[in-house]
C-alpha cells in the first residue's frame, strides 16, 4: 500500500523533470533583437523550402533579445542550434565557454559568417526640431538620447564604438578627453533598455527622448511601423560597419540530430532568398548582387569605421578594453552620475 | 503573500444583512460613491480595457492572434505546466497536511514557516534562485547537464518556478480543514480494521475533497498567470518556452498591441471563470478554511 | 502573513501516534520542501556569502540600487497606505449597505488576484500611460503624469494589494454584525464615537494584516509594474527588475545582494507585523 503512494510521489516528481515530447524535428535559432521581422519571413520561407525539397515538415523556433544577454543564455544552457547574434564577440564568448561552437566559426560560412551588415544611425522626431545632425549635437545639455545597454545589447555596443570613433577623432586620440565626451553623451541618456527593441519602444511608443541611436535596420522599420509620426533618419558624419554574425552551434545541433537542417539554414542566409529578404528588411546584404536592385537606394553611402581598424583592434580587444568589468564604458557610466 | 487569504468569498448569502440604519444617508451615499469610484478606476477599467483593446482592431485580428502558431503553443505549454504543477502540489499538500495535523513532532513550526515562505518572496527572486541552483555554475546544473537533463530554459524550469510560487495555495486550506476536522473519523476507520491507505482514500480524501479542489483551483489560476518567476527561467523562446503571460509580454513589446490584448483577454476570461468556480466552492467550505483571516 | 504556527495547530502534547503514515507523509513533505524551497534558498545564501564586506558596500552604495530598493519598498508602503484607507471603506460599504451593483463590485475585488499580472500590467499601462485615455485626462486635468513615473508604480501596487485589504477586513466587519454597534448605539454613543470606539479597534488587527500583506506583495511585485513603470534607472526602476538586469549583465554578485536585501526586508517586516498583531490581540483581549 505504502509502495503505491511512494510510486505516485516518485512519478509526480519525475514527471516534473521531463519535458513533454515534441513531434517532428525543429531547430532553435537564438538571435538578437533587430532581426524579429526578418527571421519571421525567412523562417517561413525556409520551412516551405525544406518541405518542398525533402518532404519533411520542420519548425524553426526563435529566441530574440539583447545580443549579449542571448549569448549568456546560450552559454548558460539555452540550446541553440543556430546562433545569429549582433557581433562576433558574443559568438566568441559562446565558443570559449560552452564548447558548442568551434573556435574558428568565422571560417565555416561565407563572408566570415556575416550574412548582412548594418550601421548605427540616429532617429529623430518629425522635422528634427533640435537640429541633431552629428554626435556632437547629442552631447549638448538638454538633449535626450535613447539607446540600449551595451552590457546586454549588441546594437548598443556598436553604437558605443561608433561614438568612440567620433570622440577619438575629436580629441586627437586622448583617452581621457574621449571618455569625457562620451560621458557628456551618456549623461543625456535617461534609460538604458536591455535590447534595441526596448529602446525603440521607449522612443517611439512612450514618446521619450529627442534622438534614438540604433541600427539602421531598426530605423527603417520604425519609419514604416510608425509612419504617421514622421520620424526622420540622420546619418552622422562617422559611424561603424556593424556586422551581425551567424554560426551553427554544432554541439547542440548534433545532440538534437538536426545538424543537416541547421547547416542548410545557416547557408540559406547567404542565398538569394536570404540576401534579398535582408535588404527588404533594412539590412545591407553582404552579397548585394543577390538582392533586389530596387532596395539599394535605401542604403546611402556613409563613412564607416570597422571594429578591425587599429583604433579598436578587433572584437577581442574591443570587448576587453571597453565592455568588460572596469572597461571604458564603466568609466563613462561612472562619470555620468 | 498569502494569496489564499484573498479567497474568502466576499459574499455569503447565509449572512444576514446587518442593519445599516446607524449611518446617516449622506455618509452612506458618500461611502458607496467612494467604493464605486475606487473600484471602478482601479479594477473595473483595467479589466474592461483588456476586452476593449482585444477587439479594437476587429474580430478578425482578434481571432487570427488567437489561432497563431505561437499562441497555440504558448497555450499548450501553459496547460502542460499546469498539468504537472497542480497534481504535484496536491500530493504535497495532502502529505504535508497529513503529517502536520495527525501527528505532533518537533520542528512543526519550521515546516509551517517554510510552507509560508513563498508568500514573502518576490517572484523574480524565486526564479533567480532556480538559476543559482540549475545554472551552469550552480550546484545541480553541471551534474544534470552531464546527465542530459535540461532545467533552465525548458519546461522543467518553468514547472519548478511555478511550483515554488504556488504550492502553499493547496497546502494551506488543506492544513486548516484537516486540523478542524480532527482525527476521529480516521481513528474510527482504523479501529474497524481498515488499513492506512484505505482509511486515507475512503475517509480522509472524501472529507477534504472540496478543500482540495478549492486549492487546486487557485493553484491552477496562478499557474496560468505566473509571470515574474517564469520570466527569469524561461529563455523566452517563441513557440518553445513562452507561456501565455510571456507571450502577451512579447507581443506587447513588439508593438502588436491588439494581438497582445487578444491573448490577454483569453487569460482574463479564464480568471473570471476561476472566480465563478471559486464562488461555488466557497459555499461548500467551512469559514476558517478559506484563509486564516479569522484573527480570533 | 503569519509566520508563527497558526493558532489552529495548537494541539501540542496530544500524542497521535496511532495514525499510520507518519514517516511517509513527513518524509515526502520534507523532501519536497527541501528540493523546492530550501535548496534554492541555500543557493541564494551561498551566492550572497561569496561577497565580502567591501563587495556588499560596493553593491549597496550604488545609487541605482538604492533608488530601486527605495522605489520598490516606498511605493509598496504608499500603496499599502492607500489600500488601508480605501480598503476599509470598500469593505464597510460592501458588507453593510445594499446598493446597485454591490455584488458585482464585490466580485471585482478578487480580480487583481485572479488576473495574471502581465495582463494587469499591459491593461494599466495602456490606460494610464501619457497617451492612454486615463493618463491623458489626468495629465490635462491635474498636470500629473501617471505612467512611466513612480506614481504609475504605486498605482499598479494599489491594484495588486486591493484584494488583500478588502478581503481581510470583510469577515471581521461581518462578525461585528451590528451587535457591538447596536449595543453602543443603545447606550447613546453617537456615530463618530461608535466608529472610534467600536469599529476601528475591532478592525485594527485585521488592518495590520491587510497592510502587511499588501506591502509584502507590492514590494516584490514585478509583472503588473514593469509595463507602466517606464523602467528608468534611478527614477522608476523597481528592485526585481534590477535583479533581472544584473543577471543579464552576468553580475551574479550584484543580483544576489539585491535579492537578499529584498528577502530580508520582506521577511523581517512580516515578522515584526506578526509580533505587533499578537500584541494588539492581547491588548484587545482576544485569545
Amino acid at each position: 500500500m505504502r509502495i503505491l503512494l511512494w510510486v505516485i510521489a516518485a512519478a509526480t516528481s519525475l514527471a516534473g523533470a521531463c519535458s513533454p515530447p515534441s513531434s517532428g524535428r525543429s531547430i532553435l535559432n537564438v538571435s538578437y533583437d533587430a532581426t524579429r521581422e526578418y527571421f519571421e519571413a525567412f523562417n517561413r520561407d525556409f520551412e516551405d523550402e525544406w518541405l518542398r525539397e525533402t518532404g519533411e515538415r520542420i519548425v524553426v523556433n526563435m529566441s530574440h533579445g539583447g545580443s549579449g544577454k542571448q549569448a549568456r543564455a546560450v552559454r548558460d544552457g539555452l540550446e541553440a542550434d543556430v546562433t545569429t547574434l549582433a557581433l562576433g564577440a558574443d559568438l566568441d564568448l559562446i565558443a570559449r565557454d560552452a564548447g558548442v561552437l568551434s573556435p574558428d566559426w568565422r571560417a565555416e560560412l561565407p563572408a566570415g559568417g556575416v550574412p548582412f551588415f548594418s550601421t548605427i544611425v540616429f532617429v529623430v522626431r518629425e522635422g528634427n526640431p533640435k537640429a541633431l545632425r552629428d554626435w556632437s549635437d547629442l552631447t549638448q545639455p538638454g538633449v535626450q538620447v535613447v539607446t540600449s545597454n551595451p552590457k546586454t545589447s549588441g546594437g548598443a555596443r556598436w553604437a558605443y564604438l561608433a561614438a568612440w570613433a567620433w570622440a577619438d577623432a575629436e580629441s586627437g586620440g586622448n583617452v581621457n578627453e574621449t571618455i569625457e565626451r562620451l560621458s557628456a553623451l551618456f549623461r543625456n541618456v535617461p534609460v538604458l533598455d536591455a535590447g534595441a527593441r526596448g529602446a525603440v519602444t521607449t522612443f517611439a511608443q512612450r514618446a521619450i527622448g529627442d534622438a534614438l541611436v540604433t541600427w539602421e535596420s531598426e530605423a527603417l522599420l520604425i519609419r514604416q511601423e510608425f509612419g504617421d509620426q514622421g520620424f526622420e533618419i540622420v546619418y552622422p558624419s562617422v559611424t561603424i560597419r556593424a556586422e551581425p554574425v551567424a554560426a551553427v552551434a554544432r554541439g547542440h545541433a548534433d545532440r538534437h540530430g538536426v545538424r543537416d537542417i541547421a547547416e542548410a539554414y545557416a547557408s540559406a542566409l547567404f542565398s538569394e532568398t536570404g540576401q534579398s529578404l535582408a535588404s527588404k528588411f533594412g539590412f545591407r546584404p553582404s552579397f548585394p548582387d543577390l538582392a533586389d536592385v530596387e532596395d539599394r537606394p535605401r542604403f546611402p553611402p556613409v563613412k564607416m569605421v570597422s571594429v578591425d581598424d587599429p583604433l579598436f583592434g578587433g572584437w577581442d580587444e574591443a570587448q576587453r578594453r571597453h565592455f568588460m568589468e572596469g572597461g571604458s564604458f564603466d568609466r563613462v557610466l561612472g562619470d555620468r552620475r | 503573500m498569502r494569496d489564499d487569504l484573498v479567497l474568502s468569498a466576499g459574499d455569503r448569502p447565509d449572512v444576514k444583512q446587518p442593519a445599516s440604519g446607524g449611518d446617516g444617508p449622506l455618509l452612506r451615499f458618500f461611502l458607496i460613491l467612494i467604493t464605486w469610484f475606487f473600484l471602478s478606476i482601479i479594477v473595473l477599467l483595467p479589466l474592461g480595457v483588456v476586452f476593449a483593446e482585444a477587439f479594437a482592431r476587429g474580430s478578425s485580428v482578434f481571432l487570427s492572434s488567437l489561432v497563431s502558431r505561437d499562441t497555440l503553443y504558448a497555450l499548450g505549454l501553459t496547460l502542460t505546466v499546469t498539468a504537472f504543477v497542480v497534481p504535484a502540489n496536491m500530493i504535497f499538500g495532502l502529505s504535508a497536511a497529513w503529517a502536520l495535523t495527525k501527528f505532533d513532532f518537533p520542528g512543526k513550526p519550521i515546516l509551517l514557516t517554510l510552507i509560508d515562505l513563498p508568500f514573502a518572496v518576490s517572484p523574480v527572486v524565486a526564479g533567480y534562485v532556480l538559476v543559482l541552483v540549475f545554472g551552469p555554475s550552480g550546484w545541480l546544473g553541471p551534474v544534470l547537464s552531464e546527465l542530459g537533463v535540461k532545467v533552465l530554459f525548458s519546461t522543467p524550469g518553468i514547472v519548478l518556478a511555478t511550483i515554488f510560487v504556488t504550492f502553499p495555495m493547496i497546502a494551506r486550506p488543506l492544513i486548516a480543514l484537516m486540523e478542524s476536522q480532527g482525527c476521529e473519523d480516521e481513528e474510527t476507520a482504523l479501529s474497524l480494521g481498515a488499513g492506512g491507505l484505505r482509511t486515507f482514500l475512503t475517509v480522509t480524501l472524501p472529507n477534504v475533497r472540496w478543500a482540495l479542489l478549492y486549492g487546486g483551483l487557485l493553484c491552477t489560476a496562478r499557474s496560468f498567470g505566473e509571470f515574474g518567476a517564469v520570466s527569469v527561467v524561461s529563455g523566452h523562446i517563441r513557440g518553445l518556452t513562452n507561456t501565455m503571460p510571456l507571450h502577451v509580454e512579447a507581443l506587447y513589446n513588439d508593438n502588436k498591441v491588439a494581438a497582445a490584448f487578444a491573448v490577454a483577454s483569453l487569460l482574463a476570461s479564464l480568471a473570471v471563470i476561476t472566480l465563478i468556480f471559486k464562488f461555488v466552492l466557497e459555499r461548500r467550505l467551512p469559514d476558517g478554511v478559506q484563509g486564516p483571516e479569522r484573527l480570533r | 502573513m503569519n509566520l508563527q504556527a497558526s493558532p489552529s495547530l495548537r494541539s501540542a502534547g496530544r500524542p497521535r501516534r496511532s495514525m499510520p503514515g507518519f514517516g511517509l507523509s513527513l518524509g515526502y513533505s520534507t523532501v519536497y520542501l527541501s528540493f523546492v524551497v530550501l535548496l534554492p534558498m541555500a543557493a541564494l545564501a551561498a551566492s550572497a556569502a561569496r561577497l565580502d564586506f567591501e563587495g556588499w558596500i560596493k553593491v549597496l552604495s550604488d545609487d541605482r540600487v538604492i533608488s530601486a530598493l527605495k522605489l520598490s519598498f516606498g511605493s509598496a508602503l504608499f500603496a499599502a497606505c492607500v489600500n488601508l484607507v480605501f480598503g476599509p471603506v470598500c469593505a464597510y460599504a460592501l458588507v453593510h449597505f445594499r446598493f446597485p451593483g454591490r455584488r458585482a463590485l464585490d466580485a471585482l475585488v478578487d480580480i487583481p488576484f485572479a488576473l495574471p499580472t502581465a495582463v494587469a500590467g499591459i491593461a494599466l499601462a495602456s490606460l494610464y500611460a501619457p497617451s492612454g485615455p486615463m493618463g491623458k485626462a489626468i495629465l490635462e486635468l491635474f498636470g500629473v503624469q501617471v505612467g512611466y513615473t513612480p506614481l504609475g508604480v504605486t498605482l499598479a501596487l494599489i491594484f495588486v494589494g486591493l484584494p488583500f485589504a478588502v478581503r481581510t477586513l470583510q469577515p471581521v466587519l461581518r462578525d461585528l454584525d451590528g451587535e457591538a454597534e447596536l449595543a453602543a448605539a443603545l447606550l447613546g454613543a453617537d456615530r463618530p464615537r461608535i466608529w472610534r470606539r467600536v469599529i476601528i479597534p475591532s478592525l485594527a488587527p485585521a488592518m495590520v494584516t491587510a497592510f502587511a500583506l499588501s506591502f509584502a506583495r507590492g514590494a516584490g511585485e514585478y509583472g503588473s509594474v514593469i509595463f507602466i513603470a517606464g523602467n528608468f534607472p534611478r527614477l522608476s526602476e523597481i528592485a526585481p527588475l534590477l535583479i533581472i538586469i544584473r543577471l543579464e549583465e552576468n553580475n551574479y554578485a550584484g543580483a544576489s545582494a539585491i535579492a537578499v536585501v529584498m528577502l530580508l526586508v520582506s521577511l523581517s517586516c512580516l515578522v515584526l507585523i506578526n509580533l505587533f498583531q499578537a500584541l494588539i490581540r492581547r491588548r484587545l483581549g482576544y485569545a
